[in-house]
């Protein structure tokens, strides 16, 4: 199932610059859409694809796209999400570092197709070096017209510009980055109204991630009825995948969608199986903030199916036997691993990350944290664990953003599955 | 490591000296604000600060965040509750190395715990103390988005990646040797065209 659409370059020396991306058939889809297509075919190559946003919420993105205030006489802004911050997440930092003008060429296909003359790219300010590589990037479009005043001749002219965050999880919430690029903190805005109305500066705003927007780019020079095809049901294409923990290779990897989680795990293309041959114990399949899932439930759903890397498949059984496909970050754990200190850690995250608005996260986070430390410190009640759990619920869809989503759903999803666990930390 | 008259309980240190930029990072704000539109120069207070923080001695005093303020056009409180938000602002003096350990999940699992405890045993300080020549900060942050290369660590926004106690200890003592040296990586302003 290996199939290389998005990182069919990847390995050419000197890929990077310009010439070489565009010896390789780089630019020749900006080409072809600017030279050829009007913007509401781009679009509609788009829709036809099934392409969904690969940040973690896996919504529609020609259907985002439609959503755009087209009535406006405002400007309207594409603003690309770089602010990989979701643990076990790196697929986005990867393809900037390795292939900055994949996603350059999709900035332009898709501004081209909004209607959009300024494009900010928001990276988090940990990748303070992948600033300079990807200004350098749009220097070099800049001067072969790619960007600029009157792209290729024609009337569409276009700006990107590179713009650090601070340091700051919650600044991947679409709305709060609008806000940190307004100059503020990252507090996320109560919706709606949406950003396709009022996003950045109040004016119309599509936010989408790195490599959905790099996608766009494959999905003009294949054509979207053949990225359709690839992939499974309304899981089509490719997605990158992180895979990290205790495995043999971690690393980035570009999957057909529908690849079963079983190969992934252990076919030595990708993760190469776990580490020291010792026995898997659990997964985290889509970044921290979804559910862990035992090593049973991960290989095969409650119901006996292979589990595959599909937004459906991952999601069988829901929150009782399933998870997300999320970000592609995928976290392994061997059966060394405990479960309560992984759930502790990742509970002091959230506490940390969480802006501070809403009371039900705020609160709830930091006190999750403090029970989870008292568990795992040996100082535990039985009664905590019920605790947690009626915590987790009252955060869950009480507040402004997702992130007490976020908060709640590991929690609760490591006492489902692993609560003797728990137990047994406080015998 | 308090240097001056605080404000705030301590939250913000007041150096009371006055702080500029060079000509040429001048230049380089003044293009930072073209990128937005007129008006939203606020905008630009991210990137303006981690120039600031970079060129105006490795932290944000209230003398900074004012001057600041006053190229962007914005009242005081605008920039404070900014610098105060994000964790990359730092709001006290730093070593002149900072060693930011990354502490949660993926790394935690590859052995992250032991490279961080480590680094406190050989430099002999807890998370957020300086050594007393005023070397090194050891600071523990959450994911850097590298978890495929755990355990991580940045050092000025450097990365260093697969961290062992011998590799940090490698680490450290290189850092120790390039003291007065200028690092070969390129500073914020430098990273923009």
């Amino acid at each position: 199932m290996g199939r290389a659409i998005l990182l069919d370059k990847v390995n050419i020396p000197g890929i990077r610059a310009f010439e070489v991306y565009r010896e390789h058939g780089g630019y020749k889809p900006a080409g072809k859409a600017l030279l050829g297509m009007t913007p509401a075919q781009v679009q509609q190559e788009v829709i036809k694809s099934g392409l969904r946003g690969r940040g973690g919420a896996g919504f529609p993105t020609g259907l985002k796209w439609s959503f755009l205030d087209r009535k406006s006489d405002k400007p309207r802004y594409l603003v690309c999400n770089a602010d990989e911050s979701e643990p076990g997440t790196f697929k986005d930092r990867y393809l900037m570092e390795k292939l900055p003008h994949l996603l350059i060429e999709g900035l332009i296909l898709s501004s081209y197709a909004l209607g959009v003359k300024t494009c900010y790219i928001y990276i988090r300010g940990e990748f303070k070096y992948l600033v300079g590589i990807l200004e350098t990037a749009i220097h070099e479009a800049k001067k072969n017209n790619y960007l600029g005043e009157k792209i290729l001749g024609t009337d569409f002219s276009l700006e990107i510009y590179v713009h650090p965050g601070a340091g700051a999880y919650i600044c991947g919430e679409e709305t709060a980055l609008l806000e940190s690029l307004e100059g503020k903190r990252g507090n996320p805005r109560i919706k709606p109204p949406f950003p396709a109305y009022k996003g950045l500066y109040d004016c119309p705003t599509v936010v989408n991630n790195v490599e959905t927007l790099a996608t766009v780019t494959s999905i003009i020079s294949m054509g979207g009825d053949a990225y359709s095809k690839l992939g499974i049901g309304k899981s089509t294409g490719t997605k990158l995948m992180s895979a990290c923990g205790n495995i043999n290779n971690p690393g980035v990897y570009e999957i057909e969608m529908g690849l079963p989680v079983e190969d992934f795990i252990y076919s030595e293309e990708y993760c190469g199986g776990i580490k020291n041959d010792r026995m898997l114990k659990a997964v985290i399949p889509g970044g921290s903030s979804v559910p862990i899932l035992p090593a049973d439930l991960i290989l095969n759903t409650a119901k006996g199916q292979p589990r595959l890397l599909t937004y459906e498949s991952l999601a069988e059984g829901e929150f009782i036997s399933g998870s997300m496909l999320g970000s592609g970050g995928f976290i392994v754990f061997d059966e060394n691993a405990c479960i309560v200190r992984n759930t502790w850690n990742l509970t002091r995250f959230y506490r940390h990350e969480s802006c501070g608005q809403c009371s039900p996260c705020r609160e709830g986070t930091g006190w999750m944290e403090k029970i989870l430390y008292r568990i795992e410190h040996g100082q535990g009640r039985m009664s905590d664990i019920d605790l947690l759990v009626r915590i987790a619920k009252n955060i869950e869809g009480n507040t402004i953003c997702p992130l007490g989503d976020a908060a709640a759903w590991p929690v609760a999803s490591a006492i489902r599955h692993f609560r003797k666990e728990f137990e047994a930390h406080i015998k | 490591m308090n240097t001056g008259n605080s404000v705030n309980h301590h939250l913000f240190v007041r150096e009371n000296k006055a702080v500029s930029f060079s000509d040429e990072t001048l230049e380089k704000v003044r293009s930072l604000i073209r990128r937005y539109p007129e008006g939203r120069q606020k905008s630009a207070l991210l990137p303006v600060l981690h120039i600031a923080q970079e060129e105006l001695g490795g932290f944000l005093s209230v003398d900074t965040m004012d001057y600041v303020a006053s190229l962007l056009n914005l009242n005081p409180i605008e920039v404070y509750e900014v610098a105060t938000f994000y964790s990359m602002f730092y709001l006290d003096k730093m070593g002149k190395y900072v060693l930011e350990v990354c502490h949660t999940g993926p790394c935690a699992i590859c052995g992250g715990e032991d490279v961080l405890q480590h680094i406190r045993d050989y430099l002999h300080i807890e998370t957020g103390e300086t050594t007393p020549d005023g070397m090194f900060t050891l600071k523990e942050v959450e994911c850097l988005g590298a978890c495929g290369n755990g355990p991580v660590m940045q050092v000025n926004t450097e990365f260093y990646e697969h961290m062992t106690a011998r590799q940090v200890e490698k680490v450290i003592e290189d850092l120790r040797q390039k003291q007065g040296e200028e690092g070969t990586s390129k500073g914020w302003a430098e990273q923009f065209s």
